[in-house]
């Protein structure tokens, strides 16, 4: 058996085809991407090196400068609002309350459905004469709210993270539900015996606990908001007037529009390494909190 | 003690109102589509935009579904995510199998390799995949090759840990028996994953079925189109017609529906633990 375990067939037989795959689809074109990022290309004509122009433009560029506040507004959005949210409901739902699978259940819903589908429902729900706000305002004697919510610069933005905080309300709760649901029941039992009460309990015993997972939460809202483009591409596809641009969008425009193809790589690069660098920070902040 | 009891029991009541209203605003706007995809235009710009249809035009769903290709559509999803599914899984099985049980110097480097796909994400190759991957694009191919490398480093990750846990028993048995390492690992391996592998099935299948970036870029023909993309081009062409646009939105979502009556606890362990691995 030993022998057939270091058996050097059978191990590349095993390993090499999913390695193979993984590093020409996933990993090469990272390294592509960063090569490109130092050309002008259009895609069709010849290639020139022109250095790190690309990197200059780009931090030169208002609009790439729009798009990157937009994204992180959202990822602001995502974890001041959404995060709570979806932990005040988690931890009623940990709590114990009549029906909390269903009331797991149906929070849950959104999550699982298409974003393109999502995004259309929401289209209808903005429709400035028959969508579901404006004739909802209007029955409730606000009239004076309707407007086109994806049409107005001041509004669009705003218009477009709702849909997104709403989707993923679900997940978040799930993730601090099976949190909280693992921290075993003697030791909440214990702060209960001591007098605690469910807001305590919660606040000073569960929290504490759980801190990893919200960690993990943070992580994921705040990455999903640098990266956000299903929905935004087909609410308003970055408008009006670059309102509710943000990078991921930008650079796909840049790609198929435009034929920039060195600007969309380096916006891709900016991508990737702002991502790294936020997951960085987060870790280091919660590190602290974890130490104190 | 009696104090206690009934504090708990007003909570309770303004926590089932308050539960009772997050659970509305989760599930109207769903609602919602499916009581206009049952209208007529007529019926919807003369003011019943909210309430139940006065005619129920199920007709919405014949013509959407034949006018729009939704059938086609459909198909092309269940083929890529499909493949995508089946690739994934035998892929990253053999490559958890190699890393975790067999012994070779470089194991723990190729595990490394695959983690740092965690890190990467779709967008960030989109242009370089769509420049090496010119003559794939509108193919399957075109998108089950880049879901499958992409699903690959979750899938791994959660195989890998499960796999350590089992115990090598049965394995040595088999050895002992005389079967080779190709039915020991198709045989007796790939059974005892089981539960892993239902859940990276999931996993797998709520990203392929959803994923749009890439559908819209790489497949532009209409044989090969996705649903996501099938339901984007349908809205723009009856951008009009809110009946047969509800339609179709409820048509591409009953499958992921479907599913989810059948499986949320499944589904929802596997994004609980999909979460917690990454």
């Amino acid at each position: 058996m030993e022998r057939a375990l270091k058996d050097k067939k059978a191990i590349c037989f095993f390993v090499l085809p999913a390695l193979i795959w993984f590093c020409l689809i996933a990993l090469l074109p990272v390294f592509q991407s960063a090569g490109y990022s130092l050309l002008d290309w259009d895609g069709i004509g010849d290639a020139k090196l022109i250095g790190v122009s690309n990197y200059v433009k780009m931090f030169g560029d208002p609009l790439f400068f729009k798009a990157v506040w937009n994204s992180i507004l959202l990822a602001a959005a995502s974890v001041f609002i959404q995060l709570p949210i979806s932990m005040v409901l988690a931890l009623v739902l940990a709590g114990g309350v009549r029906g909390e699978n269903f009331y797991r259940n149906a929070f849950f819903v959104p999550v699982i459905i298409s974003g393109t589908i999502i995004a259309h429902l929401w289209m209808k729900i903005y429709h400035p004469s028959y969508g579901l706000l404006n004739i909802g305002l209007e029955a409730l004697g606000l009239a004076s709210l309707k407007r086109e919510w994806l049409g107005s610069e001041g509004t669009a933005l705003v218009a477009c993270f709702v849909p997104m905080v709403w989707q993923y309300i679900g997940y978040h709760m799930l993730l601090f539900y099976s949190a909280a649901k693992s921290i075993s029941p003697e030791i909440i039992e214990a702060a209960q015996v001591d007098g605690a009460t469910r807001f305590q309990t919660a606040w000073r015993v569960i929290i504490p606990m759980i801190v990893p997972m919200i960690k993990a939460c943070v992580i994921f809202a705040i990455i999903g908001s640098l990266k956000s483009f299903d929905l935004i591409y087909i609410l308003t596809n970055g408008g009006p007037v670059h309102a509710s641009e943000v990078p991921s969008l930008l650079m796909y425009k840049k790609i198929f529009i435009s034929n920039e193809y060195g600007y969309a790589s380096a916006i891709a690069i900016f991508i990737i390494l702002e991502c790294l660098l936020f997951t960085f920070i987060v870790q280091k902040i919660f590190n602290h909190i974890q130490k104190d | 003690m009696k104090r206690e009891k009934t504090k708990l029991k007003k909570t309770g009541l303004i926590t089932t109102v308050l539960l009772l209203i997050v659970t509305a605003i989760q599930l109207f706007p769903l609602y919602w589509m499916f009581t206009f995809s049952l209208k007529s235009n007529k019926e919807i710009f003369g003011g019943n935009i909210i309430g139940l249809p006065e005619n129920w035009e199920w007709d919405n769903y014949v013509k959407i579904f034949d006018k729009a290709h939704l059938g086609r559509y459909l198909f092309n999803s269940v083929v890529v995510t499909g493949f995508t599914i089946v690739f994934t899984l035998i892929l990253s099985a053999m490559a958890t199998y190699a890393i975790v049980r067999l012994k070779w110097k470089l194991s723990n480097a190729v595990y490394f390799i695959f983690l740092t796909g965690m890190m990467l994400s779709i967008h960030a190759v989109l242009l370089p995949l769509f420049v090496n991957m010119k003559p794939l694009l509108d193919t399957y191919w075109a998108l089950i090759i880049p879901y499958v490398a992409f699903a690959m480093p979750t899938a791994i990750l959660l195989m890998v840990g499960s796999l350590e846990a089992l115990p090598k028993e049965l394995e040595e048995a088999a050895f002992i028996d005389g079967a080779n390492i190709y039915r020991v690992f198709w045989q007796i391996i790939m059974p005892l994953m089981k539960p892993i592998l239902s859940t990276v099935a999931i996993l797998t299948f709520l990203s392929s079925w959803n994923e749009m970036m890439l559908a819209i870029a790489f497949v532009s023909g209409e044989k090969y189109k996705t649903i996501t993309v099938g339901v984007n081009d349908m809205v723009g062409k009856y951008s009009t017609k809110w009946g047969l646009i509800g339609a179709g939105l409820t048509i591409a979502t009953i499958p992921t529906l479907v599913l989810y009556v059948f499986l949320s606890k499944n589904i929802q362990k596997s994004l609980a633990m999909g979460a917690v691995k990454g």
